[in-house]
């Protein structure tokens, strides 16, 4: 075991299966000499070499393209999108072409691209670097979408992703890179040394996609999220002095309905938390799913807490994000109504 | 003052003027000189701006560029053509007919998807447009398994999943055609990529239309192309028409499409598209360019769209119904044939024996593909397969939403049992 941040954790994977498999392709914008904006790739072009971690043209489209085209050549690329943010010009190759050949060529061509991208606010970032699109490719057929929110899972999902047969969106929310956020932007930085969730084994291991995890068991109601909303759900647990279950989705395509709706069943009240906008968020397929599953178990409506449905602003940044308060009052909402 | 005007490109004529084709350079065939495989993109910009020709009207080769194929190999590739064009016919007259559900005619554009399929190795990769079929006849796909995909049928390669015309053939190393245009163009690239990347020889090639050029794919295949040098070729097909969008349109209007190569420090080469011999001869010196780690080219072919756009469009209503006949380049097959006249290896008998068996290869062909049903007819794949190939593994929910599917297909069969038994 190793003490890592997300950072590390991230740099880990790709060093696990840049040396386990000669397929494994790395590239992006600053990805090779510099190693990443956020470090994620740092040192590995030294020591697997230019043809196999390389910086790219800024051009999202043409890097998806690229992969795509390796993917189908044998390769398993790993490219990375400097921002979520600037995923959209690489649209048309994810959704019409990277999603869908495997399925418009019957199994006759598939490209196993994974595709990193740190996503989501809190560091100031505005509304061209702090989004959270998830939602958006989750309505893609054809594609998984992963969210770790620490290190030790964000490194045995991506190697899941990175083996697996699929094409992966793989969002990193870069608020937690470095340590674990509980949604108070006042109060020091806590680093991963000092969360259980920053052990991270040193060798190869997998976490299988499509199973969530439930990170504190509770019976009072359940709180559906994943990324840093994970952490902010834990300190708004603890500020309402609830016992709420909270469960980290971690995979959203394919997702553990199991696994939620148990917890659902049990507790009778439901929270789903995410960062990303509410209206057609992906926590109105959570919300539709836990009613159409646990309806009869339900004790009160199913409560949202997202971010609001405006952009990012650079300067409200802390209204906008669903901070804990937010989070307890839906707790104490749901759970106060009486059956 | 000066007041702005935005300049609309037009083309020469419109339905009922005369066709006017005034606006090509077209210098005699045998007058571009044949640099060397490796010369520098910036050295011989004139291929861009000048037309590789070979083929004279009186149907010699001439000059450096002739690829001096044997009497053998040209009758192969004059074949593959007109089966080409059999083909297409056949598929138009079935889509009239209501058999299947569209379809896209490739003539007069023959000669540019048979002689580059015959220029380049069968391990190399081809990432097709939407009017290159004649890339699958040169590769030896069977018609049967085209037509089958057109019919959506038991045997379609494409399970049902994809309108006419979407082929793909893994085994053929020819990859899957999208709908959405250009976006192959880079992907080829990754491919190329990605063979450089294994240290292998093979190279990739794709095809566009002069239209699809104006996509950002197309920009995105130029700069990781020349950036990184990758062995691929990327074919611009300037047919003239996007539709019923004029080249100028397209931004052909300033400059050649192959003009756009130097730019990134790609040679770019504009061949007579309807030489089968010049796209022969060019494909090949961009080849050994690829495969000398000269990186890429630009072919811009020209060419002209001597069909509808699709079964579905009328180009009556926006260019001359004789514009076809006045085409300066001529028809490939009838340019190819008479070729093989002046060799003293092909006549007008031999000629018309080829068309004959052809259309009764494809008759068969024809005949066989429908017993494995069609759209309208039957019989179809289960549909319950729908829901295979969405991913690698079926995850949980499309597992439940087949069964959902399944149940209500249990449910309609056992009603209209009940229904027939009423009847009785």
């Amino acid at each position: 075991m190793a003490q890592m941040n997300m950072v590390q954790a991230i740099n880990s994977a790709l060093d696990v299966m840049l040396g386990r498999d000669p397929r494994v392709v790395v590239f992006g914008e600053d990805v090779g000499y510099f190693g990443g904006v956020f470090r994620c790739t740092d040192g590995l072009q030294r020591k697997y070499g230019e043809q196999r971690v390389l910086d790219t043209p800024i051009a999202e489209g043409g890097i998806v393209a690229a992969a795509i085209g390796m993917g189908v050549n044998g390769l398993r690329p790993v490219a990375e999108i400097q921002f979520a943010d600037y995923i959209y010009p690489a649209f048309d190759q994810i959704v019409s072409e990277l999603a869908r050949l495997r399925y418009r060529t019957a199994g006759d061509f598939s490209a196993p691209v994974t595709i990193r991208a740190p996503c989501g606010g809190g560091i100031r970032g505005g509304q061209t670097h702090s989004q959270s699109p998830e939602g958006i490719f989750t309505h893609v057929c054809g594609l998984k979408v992963v969210m770790p929110s620490n290190p030790r899972d964000a490194k045995g999902l991506l190697i899941s992703a990175i083996e697996g047969e699929d094409p992966v969106l793989f969002f990193e929310p870069k608020r937690i890179y470095n340590g674990p956020f509980d949604g108070d932007p006042h109060k020091p930085a806590v680093p991963w040394s000092s969360d259980p969730r920053g052990e991270v084994p040193e060798g190869h291991y997998a976490i299988p996609l499509g199973k969530a995890e439930i990170v504190r068991p509770g019976s009072a109601a359940t709180v559906i999220t994943y990324g840093t909303m994970v952490h902010v759900a834990e300190a708004a647990v603890r500020l309402a002095g609830i016992d709420a279950e909270i469960i980290d989705v971690r995979t959203l395509v394919p997702l553990d309905v199991d696994t939620l709706c148990t917890s659902v069943c049990k507790t009778g009240r439901c929270v789903i938390v995410h960062e990303a906008t509410r209206f057609s968020g992906f926590g109105a397929e959570l919300s539709a799913t836990v009613q159409e599953q646990c309806f009869w178990h339900l004790e009160a409506p199913i409560a949202r807490v997202t971010g609001w449905d405006t952009p990012y602003p650079h300067a409200f940044e802390w209204e906008y994000f669903p901070g804990p308060a937010r989070i307890a009052a839906a707790l104490r909402a749901v759970t106060e109504r009486d059956a | 003052m000066t007041q702005s005007r935005l300049h609309i490109p037009h083309p020469p004529a419109r339905p009922g003027e005369t066709p006017d084709f005034s606006y090509l350079r077209i210098p005699p065939a045998g007058l571009a000189g044949r640099p060397d495989i490796l010369a520098p993109a910036e050295q011989i910009e004139t291929l861009g701006t000048g037309m590789v020709r070979v083929l004279d009207e009186h149907g010699q080769a001439l000059g450096p560029w002739n690829p001096h194929l044997t009497p053998e190999e040209l009758r192969v590739a004059l074949r593959h053509m007109v089966l080409t064009r059999r083909f297409d016919e056949r598929m138009q007259r079935m889509q009239r007919q209501g058999r299947i559900s569209f379809y896209m005619k490739s003539t007069g554009e023959e000669a540019v998807a048979v002689a580059q399929a015959l220029a380049l190795r069968p391990s190399d990769m081809l990432f097709p447009s939407y009017r290159t079929q004649g890339l699958f006849v040169a590769r030896g796909k069977s018609l049967v398994d085209l037509m089958c995909q057109c019919l959506s049928n038991t045997r379609d390669m494409c399970r049902g999943r994809q309108m006419p015309i979407m082929y793909h053939w893994a085994e053929g190393n020819i990859f899957s055609i999208s709908g959405n245009l250009a976006t192959q163009f880079p992907q080829a690239v990754g491919w190329a990529m990605a063979a450089a990347i294994k240290g292998e020889d093979h190279l990739a090639a794709s095809w566009i239309g002069e239209g699809a050029s104006a996509e950002a794919d197309f920009h995105h295949a130029m700069t990781f192309a020349a950036v990184y040098r990758a062995p691929v070729i990327l074919n611009v097909v300037n047919n003239q028409w996007a539709i019923s969008t004029f080249q100028g349109v397209a931004g052909g209007e300033q400059r050649t499409f192959a003009q756009r190569g130097p730019g990134y420090g790609i040679p770019g080469v504009r061949v007579d598209g309807n030489d089968f011999l010049a796209v022969y001869a060019v494909t090949r010196w961009a080849a050994e360019r690829a495969r000398a780690r000269g990186g890429p080219t630009l072919i811009e072919h020209v060419t002209y769209r001597a069909a509808a756009h699709s079964t579905s469009d009328d180009p009556a209503r926006y260019r001359p119904k004789e514009e076809w006949q006045a085409w300066p380049l001529g028809d490939p097959i009838t340019r190819l044939q008479a070729h093989l006249i002046a060799l003293g290896e092909w006549s007008q008998e031999r000629q018309a024996a080829l068309e004959q068996q052809l259309e009764g290869h494809v008759t068969e062909c024809w005949k066989e593909a429908v017993s494995y049903g069609t759209l309208s007819e039957g019989p179809t794949l289960d549909p319950l397969s729908m829901f295979a190939d969405v991913f690698a593994e079926m995850p949980p929910h499309l597992q439940r939403q087949r069964e959902q599917l399944r149940r209500l297909q249990q449910q309609q069969a056992t009603a209209a049992a009940g229904s027939d038994a009423v009847g009785d």
